[in-house]
């Protein structure tokens, strides 16, 4: 330290501290902005995943990004408690778990033909007495078309509109699908699917995989599918220029009473791949059956329960933990960005997007 | 402690140190988790509600110990406009580290989130269920977290200039608890005999030169 310091050499000393204040200051800047994005635009994020679902349909306010269409449900899980060797979660011990649940149709269109897609899905909010509760949502597909969210975006915007033509660019398709052979799975299926006039039929695969914990805390790799016990009618999409059959096959069933589906539990060997929705396990994989879910009312989505819920496929019980599946925190990180927009539509906040006049196709 | 020896005492240096790392964390946390589809998202969120729970039991230990044991005094030279942003930064400040986490905890429970701080720790909910309120709360998160962020900056420039530039004891009272107390101050903080316990608390003497100069 020195003593007596002169004006001028004061002035120069404080002209380094000022630069050291910049300085410090400005890192603090740059590392934050690079963190949070703002600076590292090639960088992968929900907003940037959920913008080009918008670019690709257009942007429906209110609705989901994703699955815009479909209906409410509501009914129970009875357990058997026979997954209660494998899982320490509430809602395999015997007894009862309210459920709210929602069928949809994949894409972002709300006033898509029903027929439009060969996938329908199912999502659940099983609420346990303990407070804590279990989402899922499960397509009826037996693989998943990508293993990563990069794979799932460069399917998105390879999928993206050509503005000439309205329609997605066949090449850009072709390209895709030759650099991502893991697709192939998923398109010798799609080849053969047809639309189903039910959501009733239809079986729903969690794709993803899941670890369940039991009470000693032993992990056991797992996926879960729910098996419906209505077989008929599953087969020819419903009548012609009908756009909306799923919904009112659904309430017409239910008016004669409570569907049902098993919630199965496939155990994983030691080996067998959870971190890729690809591929299926080997069919000798041991199975139980968890118990049965029982839905019993449905409400139209614009004024039913499940509207406002956000069936993030990590809000999970003490007793189920995720993969190391990359898709499953891509899928949480998603839906909450989408469901901030359609909440935030909701409530008509500035800036977000308003509601469009109905444009049925 | 009496309010006057110029001195923070040491559970507020303590507090102040400490939340400083815990905060500024948590802001990177909060930005780094929501611009990420990686397994980030969910180990950073998984720290992130337990973590900002955390700062709310201390920010509210942290103001009973401010209302217990007033700051010292900035230094009497230090002009009125500084002054009133200094004092005005300071309480958004703890405004800020307490309204964060409360915002946090309402907004899950206004989007009918189960409020999970780890696989079966659950906090009850503090908001009714309301997609509307979820919508505002969240975005207020992510707007707060812009200003307490901007705030942190103005602060930690703040005490660099004094630490650096004016050199007045303010900074040093924070690292040391002792204000090195500069001449222009002493009948402000109301305690001559301060003046020798700074000596010792080191580089005194240029600031006290430059002063007087
Ligand atoms: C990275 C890949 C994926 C992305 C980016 C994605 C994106 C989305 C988005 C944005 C939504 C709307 C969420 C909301 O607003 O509530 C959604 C819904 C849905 N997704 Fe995905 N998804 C992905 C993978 C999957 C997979 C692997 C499945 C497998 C089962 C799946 C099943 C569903 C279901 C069932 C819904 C409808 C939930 C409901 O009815 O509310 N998704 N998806
Ligand atoms: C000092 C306390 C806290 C700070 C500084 C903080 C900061 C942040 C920041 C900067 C973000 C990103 C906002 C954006 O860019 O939109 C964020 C998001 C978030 N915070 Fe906090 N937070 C705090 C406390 C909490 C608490 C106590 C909870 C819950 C119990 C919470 C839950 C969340 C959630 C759920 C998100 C959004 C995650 C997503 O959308 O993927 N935060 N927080």
């Amino acid at each position: 330290m020195q003593k007596e310091l002169s004006v001028p050499a004061r002035r120069k000393g404080n002209a380094g501290s000022w630069a050291l204040i910049g300085a410090v200051v400005a890192v603090t800047v740059a590392a934050f902005g690079y963190v949070g994005g703002w600076l590292a635009p090639q960088r992968l994020t929900p907003a940037r995943l959920i913008d080009q679902f918008q670019r690709n349909a257009g942007t429906f306010a209110g609705y989901r990004r994703n699955h815009a269409k479909g209906v409410c449900v509501a009914g129970y899980f009875d357990s058997n408690g026979q997954a209660l060797a494998y899982s320490a979660a509430q809602v395999f011990a015997p007894g009862r778990t309210p459920v709210v649940g929602r069928f949809a149709i994949p894409g972002s269109n709300p006033y898509a033909p029903d027929s439009s897609v060969p996938i329908r899905s199912m999502a659940l909010r099983f609420a346990l007495a303990n407070g804590q509760q279990w989402r899922t949502g499960m397509n009826s597909m037996p693989v998943f078309p990508v293993a990563t969210p990069q794979a799932f975006f460069a399917q998105l915007q390879a999928q993206q509109p050509d503005p000439a033509t309205g329609k997605p660019d066949p090449a850009k398709l072709a390209a895709f699908f030759a650099a991502h052979p893991e697709t192939a799975a998923f398109r010798a299926w799609a080849k053969t699917a047809k639309p189903s006039a039910s959501f009733a039929t239809e079986s729903y695969e969690s794709l993803n995989a899941f670890v369940f914990v039991d009470a000693h805390g032993k992990r056991q790799p797992v996926r879960w599918r729910m098996l419906p016990q209505a077989t008929d009618g599953g087969g020819a999409a419903g009548k012609a220029g009908d756009a909306d059959y799923l919904a009112a096959d659904l309430a017409g069933r239910l008016a004669h009473g409570p569907l049902r589906w098993q919630l199965q539990i496939t155990l994983a060997n030691a080996g067998d791949p959870t971190n890729d929705a690809t591929k299926t396990w080997p069919s000798d994989r041991r199975t139980i059956d968890a118990g049965t879910l029982v839905i019993d009312a449905t409400t139209p989505q614009q004024s039913g329960e499940c509207r406002d819920i956000n069936y993030d496929p990590l809000v999970l019980p003490a007793g189920i933990v995720a993969s190391d599946d990359p898709l499953l925190p891509a899928r949480s990180a998603a839906y909450a960005d989408s469901y901030l927009r359609r909440t935030s539509e909701e409530a008509h906040l500035p800036g977000t997007a308003a509601p469009q006049p109905e444009k049925q196709p | 402690m009496t309010p006057t020896t110029g001195t923070f005492t040491l559970p507020a240096r303590v507090l102040h140190w400490l939340m400083a790392i815990l905060i500024v964390a948590m802001l990177f946390i909060g930005v780094g988790m929501v611009a990420s589809v990686s397994a980030r998202h969910e180990w950073l969120l998984a720290i992130h509600k337990p973590l900002g729970i955390a700062i709310l039991i201390l920010a509210i230990v942290r103001l009973a110990v401010r209302l217990r044991h007033p700051p010292p005094p900035l230094p009497a030279d230090l002009p009125a406009l500084q002054k009133l942003a200094a004092l005005a930064s300071h309480w958004l400040l703890y405004a800020l580290m307490l309204a964060m986490p409360l915002i946090g905890w309402a907004m899950l429970s206004a989007g009918g989130y189960p409020v999970m701080l780890g696989s079966s720790l659950r906090l009850p909910p503090i908001f009714p269920v309301s997609p509307v309120a979820f919508a505002v709360l969240r975005h207020l998160h992510g707007w707060f977290a812009m200003l307490l962020f901007l705030t942190f900056l103005a602060h930690m420039g703040a005490a660099l200039y004094h630490g650096l530039i004016r050199r007045d004891g303010v900074l040093s009272s924070m690292i040391r608890g002792r204000r090195k107390t500069a001449p222009a101050s002493i009948g402000y903080s109301g305690e001559p005999a301060e003046n020798a316990h700074a000596a010792d608390a080191g580089s005194n003497g240029p600031d006290a030169a430059e002063r007087i100069e």
